[in-house]
């Protein structure tokens, strides 16, 4: 625990007013696109602070965070899915932006973690890319790119990763269907493989829930 | 005389020495690589999405599928970034056991890896003699836990059951006669621990074996000796952890510098390497072969002299005993609201990591609150490891690819998701 209050007084002394959240001994830094390269060198070169890893690079979509499933009026025959309303946007927007990059870092040398998270708005999904900074960005760059649809500009090649050639859409995104858009069989008649819209129903076997009870008691 | 140009070389994505569905893009000049682009995702499930649409413990599963030979060092990682949130620790048995078991793992893996990347190069007998030691560790997660590679065995709040006290035993047969059966049930009279104890014996001699086919073997040194060097500099850069980082001289061991599970109290060495080529990757890998073997015998005695709980007893997180079901209402409610709905976290976000037998393995979780995650990412060690393939491998000849794909320790289950 010590340690986490060290690390925190000294990235307080190097970047005076950037927001910062503690949970479970780690630290979050919250910073805006244009700050993220200043930011990013100062922690790799500054000498008590030296995050000389890029351990992790993700994408995240907040689109319906904080929303449950589970709101239903009358018995059906249809299972748990007639409680499931579908992923609406929120109408309070929890977070700054819909969109975020998170970034893990590692310090091999002083042995401490941090976390940055830079917020997106769905109307400019850019964010400056980190390859200079960390090589190993690149292709955790092209992932989240391929999964979300982030832009990193200035990436040296970016391009889909793991999605398959010619894919349409950004699955892991909140309003990308589970089952997909389409589906793929090989057709006798064309001698080809073919791509046709989904044939299967979406299907919800557990609804999500939210309950803020229960897990205090008798730890 | 016309002159040659460069020339591009499709390799995969089905092909023995790609370790699973890899297909690399070489753009070679005569023999040697001048860029390579690995195409992944060929095995990509989406993992990460699935396990936004269920409870947090029908994930564990799938989480054995990613690595899927190291299986239980991914449920760790799992397990304990859901633990973190909780708020919960497992009981210290509970926890002997996980470490006991992801040593097994390393062994398991790393053995995998010896006999794979060694009949790679060209080395028959190795595969053969690490898959009969594979054998033996694969029965100890069936006896533990029911299924010989997808154990779903951790659970957040400890482990599914205690160790057996009786290890499954071969029958005799048309092809068995009681004599072979005799023998082949020779270490298994006992416990699982008492079976484990009897491999630990066994194993440092078998290491001897590999090592002695392997270590000092002429053809095993050209093809790895100064193959695939990475710097310290450079596999920091790139994000390399394990013994992709320990071959490159950097002692960096989780276990040791930020300890989970037990391992503070465990006694064992961090081997490192000094020139980081394809031959240090090695040994830094059968090193921690016999590491681990020691960590194992230490957790064993540990375990012989202290029984006790191995899941904590909060029956919102753990379900009850299937026998008080039957009597106890409130053991049938917890039963069903768990199996039903599962159990919600508080809302957060937290980053779990281990020392997987080939890196940093880690999950970052963010809950909003409800029974499933609200975004699960898997920081898997190999997806660093293959992105560094083209300056790893640039300037090599094409045979050196595979003594650097093998020297990485690929899983595509890991590298895709």
């Amino acid at each position: 625990m010590t340690e986490i209050v060290n690390l925190q007084t000294k990235i307080q002394q190097h970047f005076a007013n950037v927001e910062m959240a503690i949970l479970h001994e780690q630290i979050t830094l919250q910073i805006t696109t244009s700050d993220l390269i200043k930011v990013c060198y100062a922690l790799r070169d500054i000498v008590d602070l030296q995050f000389n890893q890029l351990i992790d690079l993700c994408g995240v979509d907040y689109l319906s965070y904080g929303q449950d499933e589970w709101a239903t009026t009358s018995a059906t025959g249809e299972g748990f899915s007639r409680a499931v309303k579908g992923h609406q946007p929120s109408a309070t927007m929890p977070m700054p932006g819909r969109f975020a990059v998170v970034y893990n870092l590692l310090s091999t040398v002083l042995n401490h973690r941090i976390r940055l998270k830079v917020f997106l708005p769905e109307h400019s999904m850019v964010v400056p890319t980190v390859t200079n900074v960390w090589s190993a960005a690149n292709w955790y760059e092209r992932e989240a790119f391929d999964l979300f649809g982030i832009e990193f500009a200035g990436h040296p090649d970016l391009r889909r990763i793991l999605t398959d050639y010619d894919f349409v859409g950004h699955p892991f995104r909140k309003d990308f269907p589970l089952i997909g858009h389409v589906e793929m069989r090989y057709d006798a008649q064309q001698g080809k493989v073919i791509y046709e819209p989904v044939s299967i129903q979406p299907r919800t076997l557990v609804p999500k829930v939210i309950r803020q009870v229960g897990i205090e008691e008798n730890v | 005389m016309s002159k040659i140009e460069n020339y591009t070389l499709n390799f995969g994505p089905q092909h023995p020495a790609a370790h699973g569905v890899l297909r690399l893009i070489l753009e070679m000049d005569g023999e040697v690589i001048q860029r390579v682009d690995p195409h992944i995702g060929f095995l990509h499930r989406a993992t990460e999405k699935l396990a936004e649409s269920k409870p947090y413990n029908q994930s564990i599963g799938y989480m054995d599928r990613l690595d899927y030979v190291s299986m239980m060092c991914n449920e760790h990682a799992y397990v304990m970034a859901i633990e973190k949130l909780l708020g919960i620790t497992a009981p210290i048995r509970a926890q002997y056991i996980r470490t006991m078991f992801d040593e097994v793992t390393r062994i398991l893996n790393h053995l995998l890896w010896l006999g794979a990347h060694a009949l790679d190069i060209g080395a028959m007998t190795v595969f053969l003699y690490c898959f009969r030691e594979r054998e033996d560790l694969l029965d100890a997660y069936e006896a533990v836990s029911g299924a010989r590679m997808h154990a779903t065995y951790y659970r957040p709040g400890g482990v599914y059951r205690d160790l057996p006290n009786k290890m499954p035993q071969y029958t005799e047969s048309r092809w068995r006669d009681a004599k072979q059966t005799a023998k082949l049930n020779q270490n298994r009279e006992g416990s699982l621990l008492d079976f484990l104890e009897d491999f630990v014996s066994r194993f440092p001699k078998c290491v001897d074996e590999y090592e002695s086919l392997l270590t000092d073997n002429r053809i095993w040194k050209q093809r790895t000796v100064g193959i695939g060097v990475v710097s310290p500099e450079q596999a920091l850069q790139l994000g390399f952890t394990g013994p992709m980082l320990r071959g490159s001289g950097i002692a960096w061991d989780l276990r040791k510098k930020q300890p989970y599970a037990v391992y503070a109290n465990l006694d064992f060495q961090i081997p490192v390497g000094s020139q980081g080529d394809c031959y240090d990757r090695y040994l830094v890998r059968v090193a921690e072969l016999r590491q681990s073997t020691w960590l194992i015998k230490q957790c064993i005695t540990w375990l012989r002299a202290n029984p006790g709980p191995v899941t904590i007893s909060n029956h919102k997180i753990v379900p009850p005993q299937r026998v008080a079901m039957k009597e106890d209402m409130e053991s049938l409610i917890h039963h069903f609201k768990l199996f039903t709905e599962g159990y919600c976290l508080p809302v957060g976000e937290v980053y779990a990591a281990i020392e997987h037998p080939k890196g940093e393995f880690g999950i970052f979780l963010i809950s909003d609150g409800a029974n499933k995650p609200y975004r699960l990412k898997v920081r898997a060690a190999g997806f660093a490891h293959l992105a560094s393939m083209n300056v790893m491998a640039k300037g090599h000849m094409l045979a050196d690819v595979v003594s650097i794909l093998g020297s990485q320790d690929i899983v595509f289950g890991e590298v895709d998701r």
